[in-house]
């Protein structure tokens, strides 16, 4: 397959890994931020192909592992309401809340849809004039635009009963979060491509400056990522500590310069709270005040007491690089995609569920075959 | 923990939910939790495609399936077509020759008869071109909103000739392990058509008789098991065939033979086409000795002209993959259903 093939080619791989065995000559620590990177090293074994001294810790970069409890929360009450329809993107309806999830609301008769697009929430909404749609709008600035298209249409259109229940979060601020957080490892970063694609990589270039970190910008396939490995190995080992593009099939400096600007028509930064994590400051996005009534949020409030986060897993030192998902006494065993513990296990884009799906086990586990 | 509760098919007060449908770890639970134990019966306990019985010192292969597909007719094929040869498959898996079938209809209130005419027109032609008569029947029509424009549940019935022992017991070390067609159309062809998913791409649903491809197999190789390669896909059956026979199966990623449209149309929405449904293509587990003839045979068909030898059996227990980079990991059932990702 054109554009796909190329970017799995045996050959190149070991090339590239023999790059990298070549190179390097002290250990290094190197997160990638995606989700989406995450899924593609462990399904192809990418890891396994690379030098002893490189350690590669996975990133909080899978939205739907990092909404909160209580978002997650509301949602569920809002799709629990009779004249109300929950629109959501499909991998947000496993995710469990503090007593049920989604899949569940519906299978007892909640009004649940999975769309590929929030226009066509906007569409369910023109549909279905007597019934409140709801669509949650989740995802890092990939989602944003669209999500924020969606907002403009409705207001433009007049539609009442429509409205979002946004748990926009950005990448930059997570960064951060991870480079000042107690006992950090993480000395390089492969960047997030798509959202860079739409955003552009000059809110990267503070970081690259004040921490003295390199950051690679990096596509998803496996090619991509051992490029982007060698890219950064190499300015680690010659102390360099730049954005480089590795993905220069789709992002650009400046980004998207449409889809930023209808971003920044709809939402204002706002602080957030991650899941596992914390708030974090200035790391989301909310409407701003011209769309404000279309927040769901607001039209309906939420009834249920505020919840806090279990600390049953090590889902937050797994999101924030600190923890390999195979070194949590309870991944794979108390912990697994049908019974998770903790939202890592939830999403494929998820650490936990991507070790999962590869069939990693536990650290030490007999069971495990050469 | 006890905040997590998770959606557990034996739960107090829990649900059914769509998961428990998609052939993943929630449909296995179901079966081995709450069916088996209540039927105790040796036959179903084997969870093969048919049961093999016999009356008055003949075995007969029996079997019997729902069809539910949404929407209705899909590039390729419809619901009536997939209701005649998707029982016709399940008897061929057992080596059967398939006689007769059965079929009920439910229907629900309001659907239009052209479209009902058009089901059944495809169900008889679909009949005929597998040799099998539709011998007895049923309708129900129920209310608007009980069900989803209709459904169809097919039982069917052949002889198993003498000398044709299949199942996954009979799988052991050092046998092939062959795939007779490319996988994931059917499901990508279904998709597509599939309201708020409507892709244009060029593939149809794969749905079609294998008895013509079993018969031809099982002339010129020595076969010890079949299995068709339908809900939950190729990984969800190899995964099946792996934990009923005892056995490790090592399979290369790169052989898994993928139309083009269908590994862009996975590509794009974020599914595995290793776990995307089939409706014409079947694994096969045979005598190493005999795979290029096997091959050979299965490609002198049509629907057979992707076949491919995916690996071997071998000692131990799971499925192992070698990805394209060379680098083996386990292959798990998929825990429900496979949902498309975010971004």
């Amino acid at each position: 397959m054109k554009y796909r093939d190329e970017y799995y080619d045996p050959a190149v791989a070991r090339r590239l890994a023999d790059r990298l065995g070549a190179t390097v000559t002290r250990p290094w620590t190197v997160m990638e931020v995606c989700g989406g990177q995450t899924h593609t090293l462990v399904r192809q074994g990418i890891d396994q192909l690379l030098p002893d001294e490189i350690e590669l810790v996975h990133g909080p970069g899978c939205p739907v592992c990092v909404t909160p409890l209580s978002v997650i929360d509301h949602a569920i009450e809002i799709a629990g309401r009779s004249d109300t329809t929950l629109c959501s993107y499909g991998d947000m309806l496993r995710v469990p809340g503090s007593n049920d999830d989604l899949l569940r609301v519906r299978a007892a008769g909640g009004d649940v849809r999975v769309v590929y697009s929030p226009l066509d929430a906007v569409q369910v909404a023109r549909d279905t004039p007597d019934r409140e749609v709801v669509f949650f709008a989740v995802g890092f600035e990939t989602t944003a635009p669209a999500n924020a298209m969606a907002v403009r249409v409705a207001a433009a259109e007049g539609l009442t009963n429509f409205s979002v229940l946004v748990a926009q979060v950005l990448v930059p601020p997570a960064m951060v979060a991870i480079l000042t957080s107690p006992g950090n490892r993480v000395q390089g970063f492969l960047g997030p491509g798509h959202v860079c694609t739409v955003m552009g990589w000059t809110e990267y270039e503070p970081i690259t400056d004040g921490f003295g970190v390199p950051i690679v910008v990096c596509g998803f396939e496996p090619i991509d990522l051992l490029e982007g490995l060698v890219m950064l190995v190499d300015q680690l080992q010659q102390g360099r500590s730049e954005i480089e593009n590795q993905y220069v099939r789709s992002a650009r400096r400046e980004g998207n310069a449409t889809a930023r600007a209808v971003v920044a028509e709809v939402f204002e930064p706002c602080d957030r709270a991650w899941r596992g994590i914390g708030v974090l400051p200035g790391s989301g996005l909310r409407l701003r005040l011209p769309y404000r009534s279309l927040d769901a949020a607001e039209r309906f409030p939420r009834r249920g007491a505020e919840t806090a986060e279990p600390e049953v897993c090590i889902a937050g030192r797994v999101l924030l690089g600190r923890a390999r998902p195979d070194q949590c006494p309870a991944f794979g065993t108390d912990c697994t995609p049908e019974r998770p513990l903790g939202a890592p296990m939830v999403s494929s884009e998820g650490a936990c569920a991507a070790y999962h799906a590869a069939g990693r086990v536990q650290v030490g586990d007999p069971a495990v075959r050469p | 923990m006890s905040s997590f509760a998770c959606p557990a098919p034996l739960s107090p007060g829990a649900r059914v939910l769509l998961g428990h449908g998609s052939g993943g770890t929630l449909s296995a639970d179901l079966v081995r939790e709450l069916f088996l134990p209540r039927f105790a019966s040796a036959e179903l306990n084997r969870l093969t495609d048919a049961a093999v019985v016999e009356l008055e010192g003949v075995r007969v292969a029996f079997t019997t399936d729902a069809f539910v597909v949404q929407p209705t007719f899909f590039p390729g094929a419809d619901i009536g077509v997939l209701a005649v040869n998707g029982t016709v498959n399940d008897l061929a898996m057992m080596g059967a020759r398939p006689s007769f079938l059965s079929a009920a209809f439910v229907l629900e209130e309001g659907l239009g008869l052209d479209a009902l005419v058009s089901v059944v027109d495809s169900m008889a032609a679909t009949a005929d071109r597998a040799g099998v008569r539709l011998v007895t029947g049923d309708t129900k029509v129920v209310e608007r909103g009980a069900a989803d424009g209709l459904y169809i549940v097919t039982s069917g019935i052949g002889v198993v000739p003498d000398g044709i022992e299949l199942g996954p017991e009979h799988i052991d070390v050092g046998h092939a392990v062959v795939v007779s067609g490319p996988v994931g159309s059917h499901g990508v062809a279904v998709m597509s058509r599939r309201a708020g998913i409507e892709f244009d791409v060029d593939v149809e649903s794969d749905s079609m008789s294998l008895v013509p491809l079993v018969d031809s197999l099982l002339e010129v190789a020595n076969v010890h098991c079949l299995r068709d390669a339908t809900r939950g896909g190729l990984a969800t059956v190899l995964c099946e065939l792996a934990d009923a026979s005892g056995c490790a199966i090592d399979i290369d990623e790169p052989r898994v033979p993928v139309l083009e449209p269908v590994r862009s149309a996975c590509a794009t929405l974020g599914l595995d086409p290793l776990y995307v449904a089939n409706e014409g293509v079947f694994v096969a587990v045979l005598d190493a000795s005999d795979v290029a003839a096997a091959l050979e045979a299965l490609r002198a068909h049509a629907g057979g002209s992707a076949a491919a030898l995916l690996g071997e059996v071998g000692a131990g227990t799971g499925v192992h993959l070698r990805t394209a980079l060379g680098v083996s990991r386990p292959l798990r059932l998929l825990s429900g259903e496979q949902l498309p990702r975010i971004c």
